[in-house]
């Protein structure tokens, strides 16, 4: 059956777009602007072409040396979270009670991490993992265990993928559960007539009823991973050394620390493609999964 | 213009925007003139012209830094016009681009 599409509506969108385009719109175009020329500052700019571009694609130069480091590092960052998050997520959702009182002081406590403004989170760690005064870094250290956040790389790392877990995960388990409880009790009392395992329940019924909101999930947790910058701001500066120094610190490094503009707006063009193209992967992933599994036309 | 100095506008940015604006338009008029209907290219995923506008800029932008880093930007040819005008291999990415855009907008 073909549908006609009408798109006379999105005429109804003018009044945002106005307003996106003093909030969104005019500072994008000045970034473009900015990418392809340099300045020292007071309004001063002097046109340097793609120069910037070609400097931040090759990783043999200062920019891009620093942009892959980064690159890579967040990448590796967003992946072991998404490894560690999605999981835990599952188990968590699952272990939740789903009827009874119990579910609203559940749901209220898993709430709790989501409403902490992202600077707050990064200074609890911080004071949390202090070797001085903090109950983490003091009790580690207690037990033996060689840990500063400071000074060794692996415990900065630990750091900030534990506080990203502690901060995100209960997202991830309340998508699950949402998901989970869209589930009709008809299907687990037919599983249980068909003498189905814990495993077979959790394959063939709860798994394909969350597809859609772990999709979301994952989306969601790998944006943000993909452009934190406050937590581990707080928590390690990006260090020690330039360990912990995900793609946005860098940018706000070049940008703020060095006033180097044009570089920064380079690297913030290349870092934005990449999560539009990013998006519009799992955008279109997750609006065609569902219609794909459809039913035909025919049979409606 | 005071009021604009802190956007540093240059021609080629100005110059590119207003293509992009001009593009968008047009597209938009011809989604009204013209309602149309999804189709299932070679991606087979559902695409209207605007879906299709939005792959081949995003592609555009992709092989234009993929140039950059693996061709470069090294002078093509010199146009007699003056002193002599140089220009950059990156056209070519340019022309890739919208022949890649041409395609899209037949097979997606």
């Amino acid at each position: 059956m073909e549908k006609i599409v009408n798109q006379k509506a999105w005429f109804l969108v003018l009044p945002v777009f106005a307003i996106v385009a003093f909030s969104a719109i005019l500072p994008l175009m000045t970034v473009v602007n900015y990418s392809v020329q340099d300045t020292f500052g007071n309004n001063q700019f002097f046109w340097n072409g793609v120069g910037w571009f070609k400097e931040l694609l090759d990783p043999s130069t200062d920019l891009g040396g620093r942009f892959f480091a980064s690159l890579w590092r967040n990448l590796a960052f967003s992946a072991i979270i998404l490894a560690i998050e999605v999981p835990l997520g599952i188990v968590v959702a699952l272990a939740m009670p789903r009827h009874g009182w119990s579910v609203a002081a559940c749901l209220v406590i898993m709430a709790l991490p989501l409403l902490i403004p992202w600077n707050v989170v990064g200074t609890i760690w911080q004071i949390f993992g202090r070797p001085d005064i903090g109950l983490l870094g003091y009790t580690l250290n207690g037990l033996g265990i060689n840990y500063n956040y400071v000074s060794n790389e692996f415990d900065a790392w630990a750091t900030v993928v534990v506080m990203d877990v502690w901060h995100w995960t209960s997202l991830v388990a309340l998508l699950c559960y949402a998901g989970l409880k869209s589930i009709p009790d008809a299907y687990y009392q037919a599983a249980q007539i068909d003498g189905a395992s814990r495993w077979a329940v959790f394959k063939a019924i709860q798994l394909p009823k969350m597809h859609r909101v772990l999709l979301i999930a994952v989306l969601l947790r790998f944006m943000d991973s993909f452009m934190i910058y406050t937590e581990p701001f707080v928590v390690t500066g990006g260090g020690p050394g330039n360990s912990t120094t995900f793609i946005s610190i860098e940018l706000v490094k070049i940008a703020l620390g060095q006033f180097d503009l044009g570089k920064a707006a380079a690297l913030s063009i290349v870092y934005n493609l990449i999560i539009i193209i990013v998006c519009w992967v799992f955008y279109t992933v997750m609006t065609n999964a569902g219609a794909e599994r459809r039913p035909t036309e025919g049979s409606v | 213009m005071d009021h604009f100095a802190w956007m540093a506008w240059t021609w080629p940015t100005a110059t590119f925007f207003a293509a992009l604006a001009t593009t968008l338009a047009t597209m938009t008029w011809l989604a009204v003139a013209y309602p149309e209907t999804e189709r299932v290219g070679v991606l087979r995923i559902p695409t209207t012209r605007g879906d299709r506008l939005f792959l081949s800029l995003i592609l555009a932008a992709v092989i234009h830094l993929v140039w950059i880093a693996v061709v470069g930007t090294d002078p093509l040819l010199t146009l007699p016009i003056g002193e002599g005008v140089e220009v950059s291999s990156l056209w070519l990415a340019t022309v890739l681009s919208l022949l890649s855009a041409a395609a899209i907008f037949r097979t997606v």
